[in-house]
């Protein structure tokens, strides 16, 4: 079934499972239209795959629309490929010219073990949040909510940091595999509103704790992370978290 | 009508208003000890099972949560876009916990349990504090107040929101709930399994087998209840708004071990969608309702008007929902905006490459927000180009990120020309049968959200399906739970070498091998769209039945085909997404005929259900309430074959009316 008139070759990343070794696979996709989005494209080729009684290529997606945080494709070099501010489900064909060669490959992170192809093990971010990234508020305890007043700025920039999709995209972007961009987002969400001040100091440590423990690397400010992220969280918030990880160390320091 | 004795939907005695406060005040209670010794089960953990697993961690019940996602962060409910409905009257526009309720059994056309929807409309204001409490960045007035807007089939405005990631915020805040669960042990994250079956032992749901997807090991857990929140099945129809994964394996294998079907045919065709650009669309993508609070739709009033939106003169344009519903305009309810695109376009009005588009356009409220900002600012003659460069930046504000997707999706820029949009399937009103506490028919097996059939009757209001996710979860099963948990106490965790469970898996290992044996020619999506094509062409938006009668024909025939020459390639073993759909395509195809039979019966129209045969002179949708004021439950009784029970809705508080929203 013929849809439009490009033609690629994909060099994709083919791996059995996180204990065998992956190697690069060439394939050639045919017919692909500009208006289908690079997974789309990727069905047509797995299509073809099983017609011809071969194993599609495995890969994480699931809601298409760039907001679940699911795909994690590291395209020619760069997370979601080569369009700034999308997922790898929003990029389409129309980014891309007849003829060219496109290298696709899983994230790179030692805290992101490889299952299978293309897919990861991202559980290392659930672990980090269960070690601090709420606030603690059982079901039940809540007073109305208008009693809580926010000021708007503090609320967009909130919003703004609380819109991360937990791809994993600036880890994989990292020299370093530092998930700092990640943590630091829910942290810094936390940290704006009042409803997080209780619990900040043991917030932020804990997460940070738990993230050197699940083997992501170290920040040295290169900003890829910034650049990378599909939902363009701010560098600032890992200022904001460096400075709430100081203070809460030296009150905690303190306080022992 | 009587319901039938198979049904006891188990609505407290007493006032409306007085039923839930009474009932939550004397349903039965565990102590905190042997709730330590209970385990409960939630399959599914979108905002209904996260915030149900995270409560009911917090009481103290053990809980298993599965996801077949790799994180229970990716569940569905986080592409909610536009908001979250709550009865707080926050705007002083004359909001109430009654008109909430009213405005929802009408939205529903009259199909829902007025019991279920006045408890829904109690508790929404609950789940906002809830949710603030949490650290959910609602919008927010320049006061500090929470902002609210406007959504379809409402006078008011009661809806909250997050630009328009209303679901993402609400998921995560029940996320960290749910994982803060998770770091205190009290919660055991079983993240990328799918449920394959469930367990029952003498008819008690006391389990469900589960294969982990990375490894391809079924595997064997006990619950003295099991919760299914797994969502809708709009994917039946192949092309939804729904995530690639959504499924209904898990409420598909729950009716066909007890749990009766309710409302099959009640499906929600969404109105604003990016239109289908060609046969390689895996999915469609929605454009949020709360752009109709902003967006005027319109096609033109000439036939085959070939000149771009823009040139065309606004005296011209048609706005047909305005002109033919002035009361509620473009804010009327889905399933009647929905049908009023199509019969434009099948009038040959349609606009776009496939003339079966219509456009949504923002210009006129981009200068009416213009000018407001620009008086805020304190610019007295700004230009024309002044105001709609201040306009476009409210408008980013509201919906950058809703254009970002349009843009990003058509290549054409909404901020500057009409969006064209056209009707795509979004939501299932129908779902498991389910009494007051949101139990199946199965003792033990519950279902919430969207998994239910229970609170929007034959058509859902915009905003409410957040809302009633969060309040199954965090406000209706934590008590209704315990009615059944308390006479658990003496039940002790059952072994799972159990016979049921042995026989059970053994019969999901025997499907697996079945599926990898066949080795066809044909690829599981190839059946997959067949099966949607026959199901939208059918049993989408119009239905008659001559049509569902071929349908039902044409589903059986697709099914004996599917099971003879469909190809799953790989191995059982392992990461296997094909082996995976397959799973999820065999169950749609059984599903696809229930709806159709559900759809063929009913013989009206009602909310979503719209049977050519059955309408008004002006096209509305024509209701039989004499004969078809009733919750059509189905029990499973073998192969294609369904047997229909009747829960008689009674409307003590509400006069049934034609809805009006002109």
């Amino acid at each position: 079934m013929s849809h439009g008139n490009m033609n690629l070759t994909l060099k994709v990343w083919k791996q059995k499972n996180k204990d065998t070794k992956g190697r690069f696979e060439t394939y050639q996709a045919k017919g692909i239209s500009p208006d289908m989005s690079f997974l789309e494209m990727f069905d047509v080729v797995n299509e073809q795959l099983i017609n011809e009684g071969k194993e599609p290529i495995a890969f994480d997606h699931d809601c298409r629309e760039g907001i679940c945080g699911m795909c994690s494709m590291y395209i020619n070099g760069r997370p979601h490929g080569p369009k700034q501010g999308i997922t790898t489900c929003q990029l389409h064909m129309r980014s891309f010219k007849d003829g060219d060669t496109i290298v696709v490959e899983p994230w790179r992170s030692a805290a992101f073990p490889v299952i299978k192809d293309l897919a990861v093990d991202r559980s290392s971010f659930d672990r980090i949040i269960a070690a601090g990234g709420f606030v603690s508020v059982n079901t039940g305890n809540a007073k109305d909510a208008n009693n809580i007043l926010i000021n708007k700025d503090d609320a967009d920039e909130a919003f703004n940091a609380a819109a991360c999709i937990g791809c994993g995209a600036c880890v994989a972007a990292c020299k370093n595999s530092s998930a700092m961009l990640f943590v630091s987002a829910k942290v810094s969400q936390l940290a704006l509103l009042p409803q997080g001040q209780i619990e900040k100091q043991d917030r932020v440590l804990n997460m940070v704790k738990q993230m050197d423990e699940e083997g992501f690397g170290n920040c040295t400010n290169t900003g890829a992370c910034e650049a990378e992220c599909p939902k363009a969280i701010s560098l600032e918030n890992i200022a904001r978290m460096n400075r709430e990880y100081s203070l809460a160390t030296f009150a905690q320091n303190k306080i022992k | 009508m009587a319901s039938s004795s198979k049904l006891n939907a188990r609505i407290p005695e007493g006032k409306l208003e007085e039923k839930w406060t009474k009932y939550r005040s004397t349903v039965h209670l565990v102590n905190p000890a042997n709730k330590r010794s209970l385990e409960v089960i939630v399959v599914g953990s979108g905002l209904a099972g996260a915030s149900a697993a995270a409560t009911l961690a917090e009481m103290g019940y053990k809980v298993k949560v599965f996801c077949f996602q790799d994180s229970p962060r990716r569940a569905h409910s986080i592409a909610a876009q536009g908001g979250v409905n709550a009865a707080k009257n926050y705007q002083n526009d004359g909001d109430s916990v009654y008109r909430l309720f009213y405005d929802t059994i009408k939205g529903g056309d009259y199909r829902a349990r007025e019991a279920n929807v006045h408890r829904l409309s109690e508790v929404s204001g609950n789940i906002i504090d809830q949710c603030v409490a949490q650290g959910v960045p609602f919008a927010r007035e320049y006061g500090g107040t929470l902002s609210n807007r406007s959504f379809g089939g409402t006078q008011v405005q009661r809806t909250f929101y997050a630009a328009g990631q209303t679901g993402q915020q609400l998921l995560l805040g029940a996320y960290s709930a749910l994982q803060r669960q998770v770091g205190m042990g009290a919660v055991q994250l079983l993240a990328r399994h799918e449920m394959m079956d469930v367990v029952n032992i003498d008819g008690k749901c006391r389990g469900i087998i589960a294969r982990d997807l990375v490894t391809g090991k079924l595997e064997r857990h006990f619950g003295h209840a099991v919760l299914l929140c797994t969502g809708g099945y709009g994917n039946v129809f192949f092309l939804s708004t729904n995530a690639m994964g959504s499924n209904v394996t898990a409420a598909w294998k729950a009716h066909k071990k007890g749990a009766f079907f309710g409302n099959p045919c009640y499906t929600q065709i969404h109105p604003t969608c990016i239109p289908v650009s060609g046969d390689h669309q895996s999915k469609l993508t929605l454009m949020s309702e709360s752009l109709r609070n902003d967006g005027r739709i319109w096609v033109p009033k000439k036939k085959d008007d070939n000149r771009k939106p823009n040139d065309i003169p606004e005296d011209e344009r048609d706005y047909y929902l305005e002109r033919r519903y002035p009361a509620f305009g473009n804010l009327v309810p889905r399933d009647v905006a929905s049908r009023a695109a199509k019969e434009r376009c099948d009038a040959g009005y349609g606009v776009g490459a496939s003339k079966m588009a219509v456009y949504l356009d923002f210009a006129a409220n981009t200068e009416r927000y213009g000018k407001i900002q620009a008086n805020k600012l304190g610019l007295h003659n700004p230009s024309k180009e002044e105001i709609i460069r201040l306009g476009k930046e409210v408008v980013k504000e509201k919906y950058g990120n809703l254009f970002d997707m349009y843009k990003q999706i058509t290549d054409e820029d909404p901020y500057e020309m009409p969006m064209r949009i056209y009707p795509a399937v979004h939501y299932t009103m129908g779902g498991l049968w389910v009494d007051y506490n949101l139990m199946t028919t199965v003792p033990g097996l519950y279902a919430l959200g969207e998994a239910n059939f229970s609170d929007h009757g034959a058509n859902r209001l915009g905003a409410s399906a957040l809302m009633q996710g969060l309040a199954d979860g965090y406000f209706v099963i934590p008590y209704t739970i315990g009615d059944y948990l308390s006479e658990e106490i003496r039940t002790k965790a059952i072994p799972t070498d159990n016979e049921a469970f042995v026989k059970a898996e053994a019969e999901v290992q025997e499907r697996i091998t079945k599926l990898l044996s066949i080795k066809g020619t044909k690829s599981v999506d190839h059946f997959h769209k067949r099966l949607g094509k026959i199901m939208w062409d059918k049993c989408g938006m119009a239905r008659n039945a001559q049509g569902l009668q071929t349908a039902i024909t044409e589903i059986q025939q697709l099914k004996k085909e599917f099971w003879e020459n469909v190809r799953v390639p790989g191995d059982a073993n392992e990461l296997n997404t094909e082996l995976e759909k397959a799973h999820r395509v065999a169950d749609f195809i059984e599903l696809g005929e229930l709806m159709c039979k559900d759809a063929l019966h009913r013989n009206e129209s009602c909310g979503g259900h719209f049977r050519e045969e059955y309408q008004t002179p002006d096209g509305e949708a024509l209701r039989d309430d004499d004969n078809f004021a009733y919750v059509a439950a189905w029990e499973y009784k073998g192969e294609s074959q369904f047997e229909l029970h009747k829960e008689e809705l009674k409307y003590e508080n509400i006069k049934l009316a034609q809805r009006n929203y002109a």
